[in-house]
Order: structure tokens, then sequence, then C-alpha cells
């Protein structure tokens, strides 16, 4: 193993833990201003949105027909009830039928 | 009673493993082409492995393979890696907001395994998150990351071409199935999500910032936006009329 390599692959490892860990260290939970346990409960849903989009539509690099394909098909599958397993694997299922036709 | 609390964190745990199933399924192809590539980068399997064991940040690592074919530096690599993966902060936050009282110790360990999946699974779960159920799910997690990083530079190229393209999908339709059941319960949801998903789609679109920052930022001005909105609905009711 390279020296350099395996420094960098450490210092990753130590910058990537401490934003991580530091909010357990930093506060003890239950006592941040109201408004700011609003905003904190609201993070959840923001970053989901964040996370979803435009991310989807880009997976497939010139087709975003793609994305939308998968993004339709997890959100029916989703909004009928189905499990997150079964929204996951339902998607990939479309998809894989999707790439053999197009 | 100490039986009983240990068959409680024992199930506990069970939850959470199968919770986190489907983050397993869903780093299996993710993992598998950071191997691949990592490989191709000249990244040997140790170091691949470790990478994989020490970061844990699917973003972050495929990044820094890209850097190291460019010739970057460690310490821009490190630097980048650090921008990349400060949003994980306000993640922890929030969970420190809804974890179980336990030692400061069991969630300092389990903060390792805070990713945007992880934390999206543990986030939209009901009621509070006891450090049982977050060792499960990034137990199952964790080892599907590393596992499969680790089979990707041994025979990652190999896997039909077509099923690594569907199931690059697998973890965006996980976040899907976790928030729709949100979206149905509440018009709330609905914005904070609509808006953090515009604000992200302009500032990654509209290259104003690093996708780390820009989702970092679309997320917290979404949340307080919306939060503010609320604060001053629930003064002026009465006085105006909405929903």
């Amino acid at each position: 193993m390279k020296t350099e390599i395996l420094w960098m692959i450490i210092g990753m490892g130590v910058v990537t833990y401490i934003p991580r860990m530091l909010p357990f260290v930093l506060f003890k939970g239950k006592e941040l201003p109201p408004f700011v346990q609003g905003v904190l409960k609201n993070v959840p849903y923001a970053t989901l949105g964040a996370l979803i989009f435009p991310a989807i539509v880009l997976i497939q690099k010139g087709d975003i027909w793609y994305g939308v394909t998968g993004a339709a098909a997890a959100f029916i599958a989703a909004f009928l009830g189905a499990n997150v397993i079964v929204v996951v694997l339902g998607a990939i299922a479309v998809l894989s039928i999707y790439s053999y036709f197009m | 009673m100490a039986d009983l609390a240990v068959e409680r964190e024992s199930s506990e745990f069970k939850k959470g493993v199968q919770a986190g199933i489907s983050i397993g399924i869903g780093y299996f192809p993710i993992a598998l082409t950071f191997g691949l590539l990592a490989k191709t980068s000249g990244l040997s399997i140790y170091e691949t492995v470790l990478m994989s064991l020490l970061v844990f940040a699917g973003a972050a690592q495929y990044i820094s393979l890209s850097l190291i074919a460019y010739g970057t530096g460690i310490v821009e690599i490190i630097l980048t890696t650090f921008i990349v993966n400060i949003r994980h902060f306000l993640m922890s936050a929030t969970l420190n907001e809804k974890s179980d009282e336990d030692y400061l110790f069991n969630k300092l360990l389990f903060s390792f395994g805070i990713t945007d999946e992880t934390f999206s699974v543990a986030a939209t779960k009901e009621g509070t998150v006891t450090s049982g159920f977050m060792f499960g799910l990034i137990s199952v997690s964790y080892s599907s990351w590393v596992v499969f990083s680790g089979v990707g530079h041994l025979i990652g190229a190999s896997l039909p071409q077509t099923l690594q393209e569907s199931m690059g999908v697998a973890l965006y339709a996980m976040f899907i199935g976790l928030l729709v059941p949100s979206l149905k319960k509440s018009a709330k949801v609905v914005f904070l999500a609509a808006l953090s998903a515009l604000f992200n789609s302009i500032f990654t679109l509209g290259h104003f910032m690093a996708q780390g920052w820009s989702i970092v930022s679309a997320t917290l001005l979404s949340a307080i936006l919306i939060e503010l909105a609320e604060v001053i609905k629930t003064r002026h009711r009465g006085v105006q009329h909405e929903d």
C-alpha cells in the first residue's frame, strides 16, 4: 500500500467522521430553541427532496426519461402503499424492461 | 429487568437490520461500481476496501477517485471530502434530537454510520430512535458497502451492463419510498420536499455551488422558510384563511 494513499484515506476518514459526531457532543438534545427544533424536524423531508431531485432524472446521461420512468414507478408503488423494498425492486424491474425495449 | 432490557435491545437491533435491507440492496451496484472505478484509478484492492471501511461515504469516495485521476494533491482531496460531507452535520443534529437517551459512547459509535441513506431511514421512522436500531441499520448498510466495494474491484466489470444501470435507480427509489407515506399525510411535507428539490435543482444545474454545499443549502433554506411560514400562519390564525 502506498504511504501517500494511506494518509489520504485516513485524512478522508477523519474529516468525514467529524461532522457526523460533532452534534452529539455539542448538543445534549431537546434543549435547543423551539424554532430550531422545528427546523430540525423539517430537515428529513427537505433532505429527501434534495437527494431525489435533480439527481434521479440525471442517472442515465442523455436520457432523462430513464430517470423519470424509474421515479414514476417508485412513486406509484409507494403511493399504493408498497413496502420500501418492494418499491426499490419494482423500480429496478421497470427500468430493466425499459432498457430492454429502448 | 436486565433480561428484559437486553431483549428489547436485541429486538431493536433486529428492526434496524430489517430496515437496513433496502439500503443494502441499494448500495450493491454503487459499491460494485466504486470498486471497479477504484481499480481503473490505480487503487489496490486493500486501498479500495480500506477507503470504504474508514470513510463510508459514497459521493466523497467517487469524487476522490476522479481527483486522484486528475493528479490532485492529498490536501485538496481531503478538503473536498470535508466539504462534500459537511451535510452530515445537519443530519446528526436532527438525529440527536430524535434519539433516545443513551451513553454518549454509543452515539459516537453509531454516528460513524450516518449516511444520506441510513439518516433517511432513521429520520422518517415513527417515534424515537434507539442505539440498537441504529447499530442494526448500519451493520447491514456498512457490510454491503465494504464487501461489495471489494467484490467490485475483483469482478465488477462482469455484471451485465443493463442490470448495473437499472440498479442505479435503487437508492432514489428508496428515498421516494421513504418520502411518499409522509407526503400523503401532510401538506407541509409536500412543500418541504418540493421547495428543497427546486432549490437544489437551481443550485446544481446552474452550477452555483458544489454538490455537497448545494444539498445542505437547499435543505436548510427549505426547512427554515417552511418553519417561518408556519410560525407566521399560526400567529395570523383567525385573520387569514389557509388550506
